[in-house]
């Protein structure tokens, strides 16, 4: 899946691939950098957490109840003595994988749900953009509620709930662009050269809505992060005792004001996560402006 | 303007009935019974018979989906099986707090969002405006609940200043316990009012209309206060209707950090209960809000805005 840029000067030829989305330039600008920096960082820290982490996440121990943070518990210990620290290690573990896979399974099929519609018109693309609407209508966390109502509280209820809700932003996107999209030469093309209409869906249209999918995915990603947090914060996603950063602060709620710890670092954590993906996005999306391309 | 607002109003009305589908899907989607989930496993089949009764879930399923609309556009709901109350008193008692905390957060929210998106706006790319750009970041990375929790620590238990949980009515009363839960909400909005509003402006001060304003030599502030911010102002309040949904699914989480009964933490409350008639209602409440919202966001344009209005005759 390469988000390229039909080339037709040379110059717009080089900027295919990762790099032409920071609009030809041959090093992606500073936040940027820091942004991949922080993503990097978080991302492979909890990806190595057996190897990192000081301490086995459920490790309890009742001598050290409620320690400040230090040396050898770098983010404090909560009530159970468990290791702040290593729990928000695996509990980003938990958080990245579950956002990582509600945020890209529906993407693609959002956005190609979105350029049938667009390529169709007629009857189909009424239906489509009629149940996207629908979807849309629903505040994103309440249609996610319910879905977790009907299947039961836990990961499996966010795992089903939200990409049930998150295609249709994406179909909504793909369809408008596909729209403008059919009336391009290299569209009309397909037709003239006698292209079944699944080849010039699949092969020339999806890369390229592709593009904009891919940029607003950072913010879908921040979004559905936040999302996974609020609903095991509510008690509606990851049980205790199983670590997630939503239930590790919400598990230091009630020691606010005693262990201030417990539930202000994994959320610090969670806010660079979110601060360095919006880095990114910001970054793609400039760059698209800046090249004019699409 | 009449086929635009026609057109307008039948899509809101196919997606009010889609919204009503998928609410009144729920309770048929739940595997196994949902009427013994609801009571749990100790109760009698009798009783399980009886309640399916009560609920009508032995009536042919288009029989069902009618009386569900009937009983939502009448605004009968039945009783809650879990709370042995009429769901419509449910909501009527839970409504005023969350009205107030949407309301309440709106306000902070334009009242922070407003100024900073001019002086974004004024120098892009300046100063100020990548202070303001760094902050909205962080803004809008941060988790509501966890916000809501730091601001509860810093202004109810290290200050004092509010109290961190519960919720009273009257003016007074809304003030000392919603301040920090609108605050909250408010801070997370006002990144995407800021956004939104600044390159909406920064769009409106490059037309000739503005250049033919400064040619005619009128201040600054007179050029941005009357002229830009005036054709900004709709999209401030396209922003605030399009963000409805967010702030409801804000409100959701909030309620359950400051402990206030509304209508978020019943529907958080009615999922741990099981009580699937109270989440399909509460759902279909949520989406039909933001639908007639945004539809009365239309119209309200349509008539202030003559461009609207013309361009769609």
């Amino acid at each position: 899946m390469s988000a390229t840029v039909p080339a037709t000067t040379p110059a717009a030829r080089r900027r295919i691939g990762l790099r032409g989305l920071f609009a030809g330039r041959t090093r992606p600008p500073l936040p940027v950098l820091i942004g991949i920096g922080i993503v990097g960082v978080i991302a492979l820290a909890s990806l190595l957490a057996p190897l990192i982490a000081p301490y086995p996440p459920d490790k309890l121990d009742f001598l050290n109840q409620l320690q400040a943070p230090s040396f050898s518990h770098l983010m404090g210990t909560d009530d159970a003595g468990r290791d702040v620290f290593s729990r928000t290690l695996y509990g980003m573990r938990v958080d990245l994988g579950i956002v990582l896979l509600v945020t890209y399974v529906p993407m693609p099929l959002g956005v190609l749900i979105g350029a049938v519609a667009g390529y169709f018109g007629g009857i189909v693309d009424t239906v489509v953009s009629r149940v996207a609407d629908t979807m849309i209508a629903f505040p994103f966390i309440v249609l996610v509620i319910a879905i977790i109502a009907i299947v039961g509280p836990g990961l499996t209820g966010v795992l089903i709930g939200v990409p049930i809700a998150a295609w249709a932003l994406y179909a909504r996107l793909a369809r408008s662009e596909m729209l403008v999209m059919r009336e391009q030469q290299f569209m009309l093309a397909t037709t003239a050269l006698g292209y079944t209409k699944r080849r010039a869906i699949l092969r020339h249209a999806v890369p390229n809505l592709m593009r904009s999918s891919l940029i607003y995915s950072t913010v879908d990603l921040v979004v559905n992060l936040l999302l996974l947090a609020g609903l095991s914060y509510l008690g509606l996603g990851q049980q205790p005792p199983g670590a997630e950063l939503g239930t590790i602060i919400a598990g230091g709620q009630a020691y606010l004001l005693s262990a201030w710890w417990i539930a202000t670092l994994p959320g610090l954590v969670l806010v660079a996560f979110g601060v360095g993906v919006g880095l990114i996005g910001d970054g793609l999306s400039d760059g698209r402006m800046r090249g004019g391309a699409s | 303007m009449l086929p635009y607002l026609l057109r307008r109003l039948a899509q809101s009305l196919v997606v009010l009935f889609g919204l009503a589908v998928v609410t009144f899907l729920i309770i048929h989607l739940v595997p196994g019974d949902p009427v013994q989930q609801m009571l749990g496993a100790r109760a009698t089949p009798h009783t399980v018979a009886t309640v399916r009764l009560q609920l009508g879930l032995d009536r042919p399923l288009l029989a069902q989906f009618g009386s569900f609309v009937g009983d939502t556009v009448t605004g009968r709901f039945g009783d809650s099986i879990t709370q042995s109350a009429p769901v419509g008193q449910l909501i009527g008692q839970r409504i005023a707090p969350s009205a107030l905390l949407i309301a309440y957060g709106m306000l902070i929210a334009l009242v922070i969002g407003v100024p900073l998106a001019i002086v974004a706006a004024l120098r892009p790319n300046g100063f100020a405006d990548n202070l303001i750009r760094v902050a909205t970041t962080f803004s809008f990375a941060m988790p509501t609940f966890w916000l809501g929790l730091m601001l509860a620590l810093l202004l109810g238990l290290e200050l004092h200043v509010f109290p961190v949980s519960g919720y009273s009515g009257g003016i007074g009363g809304v003030l000392r316990t919603l301040t920090l839960p609108a605050l909250t909400l408010g801070l997370s909005l006002s990144a995407i009012v800021v956004r939104t509003l600044r390159s909406s402006l920064l769009e409106v001060l490059q037309t000739e209309y503005i250049d033919a304003a400064r040619a005619r030599g009128l201040s600054e502030r007179r050029v941005i206060g009357k002229h830009a911010m005036r054709n900004a102002v709709m999209g401030t309040i396209t922003v605030l209707s399009v963000n409805l949904g967010f702030l409801i699914g804000g409100t959701v989480v909030i309620e359950s950090v400051f402990q206030i009964p509304g209508l978020g933490s019943l529907l958080v409350q009615s999922v741990e209960h099981r009580d699937y008639q109270l989440v399909q209602t509460l759902a279909l409440l949520a989406g039909a809000t933001v639908v007639l919202v945004s539809l009365a966001t239309d119209f309200l344009q349509a008539a202030i805005d003559p461009r609207i209005r013309l361009a769609s005759a």
